[in-house]
């Protein structure tokens, strides 16, 4: 993945507009954040593979950055995304990753569904 | 060094009078190990898997996800969420052949054991115990994993040896995570204790080999940057390894919990 530059990722968001694409949105602590010297809570969520279809998607902000996707009736939106790749499968990857090289938060879109097995 | 010559009968006294025996390593005609991601095995329990192997038994490590939803992308980062799946079953076949161990993957999906049925589990772990006649199987503490997937394929561990006829079964034997202080308040001195001092560097190598999720470690570690969790972490790395042994008839803290 390489830091992200908006002009070019926004044209990917934009080649995926208005068509059925396959979503993976996830953010997480990791598993083990009550085992740090912090103790914090573990917050984990993702969806994956669920298909919509968006209208408008943008990305904005001064890096970290913010993407939301206008849906019909509805939002995708996720913030703190650093770095973007499009793998050799055409998935948009973007994800932000913290100084330790840790994933944070993930947004992804592919026409075809994302691997699961 | 022939492990089988390392002294293995010791026993060391610990708080309120139990004792730790010594695994010995040389006493098993196989061993199968049982936990949800890559570098589990290496963390909990590779140097036992090596001193097995050294002695001549079969070691398999039956791994149950592909650790694909790991957020460590190595460091600096080369794996993304899509990859990660590839180079984690890449790092543990490497850290596998360093161990003397097989692999074989369940293919479930990380961090989604626990919704998984819990008897079709257990009977795909069964299958494997059919395969590899193991004189010992080592899994996490279901209830003490720390990370709900150690919980759900320990359970389904302990399920699979309870669906056993008593002579068939392997001794299960079980990893507690966290700080040991904690949890030898709740669950009592561990019951056994394999030395690992003459595989520690064979057990660091497997978890080298597991670069994507260890880099990070490995340089606060050369830092001289170790937190108290790291610090017992360094324990179970190069000196000794601590078990549990569990009695599969009896109810775990996690079905206790449930009930």
């Amino acid at each position: 993945m390489q830091p992200i530059n908006t002009t070019q990722l926004q044209s990917e968001l934009d080649a995926r507009e208005a068509r059925p694409v396959h979503l993976h949105l996830e953010t997480t602590t990791g598993s083990y954040p009550m085992m740090g010297p912090e103790k914090r809570s573990r917050v984990v969520a993702f969806v994956r593979n669920a298909k919509i279809e968006y209208e408008r998607g943008v990305i904005t902000g001064e890096g970290p950055y913010r993407v939301g996707l206008k849906l019909d009736g509805g939002w995708v939106y996720a913030d703190g995304l650093t770095h973007w790749v499009v793998n050799e499968r055409e998935e948009l990857l973007i994800a932000g990753l913290d100084k330790d090289g840790q994933l944070t938060v993930a947004l992804q879109l592919s026409a075809r569904p994302f691997r699961e097995e | 060094m022939n492990p089988t010559d390392e002294p293995h009968t010791s026993t060391k006294p610990v708080a309120g009078g139990a004792a730790a025996t010594s695994f010995n390593p040389a006493q098993q005609r196989a061993l199968l190990v049982v936990m949800p991601h890559p570098d589990d095995e290496s963390f909990a329990c590779g140097g036992t898997m090596a001193l097995c192997a050294k002695a001549g038994a079969p070691v398999t490590f039956l791994c149950g996800t592909y650790g694909d939803m790991g957020r460590r992308m190595g460091l600096p980062p080369f794996a993304n969420r899509e990859s990660l799946r590839d180079i984690r079953e890449r790092e543990l076949r490497e850290a596998a052949g360093i161990l003397g161990a097989r692999v074989h993957f369940m293919g479930l999906r990380d961090k989604c054991v626990e919704f998984e049925d819990p008897q079709q589990l257990a009977a795909s772990i069964r299958e494997r115990i059919a395969g590899t006649a193991p004189t010992t199987l080592i899994t996490f503490y279901p209830g003490y994993g720390v990370h709900p997937d150690h919980d759900a394929l320990g359970q389904a561990a302990v399920l699979a040896v309870r669906g056993m006829a008593r002579e068939e079964r392997p001794r299960l034997l079980a990893v507690a995570v966290g700080e040991p202080a904690a949890l030898e308040e709740r669950l009592g001195s561990p019951h056994l204790e394999t030395h690992i001092a003459s595989v520690s560097e064979l057990k660091l190598e497997a978890l080298r080999a597991h670069r994507s999720q260890t880099a990070q470690m490995f340089r606060q570690w050369q830092e001289g940057d170790l937190d108290p969790q790291m610090e017992q972490m360094r324990r179970r790395m190069v000196e000794v390894e601590e078990f549990y042994e569990l009695d599969p008839d009896q109810p775990t803290p996690l079905e206790r919990a449930a009930a």
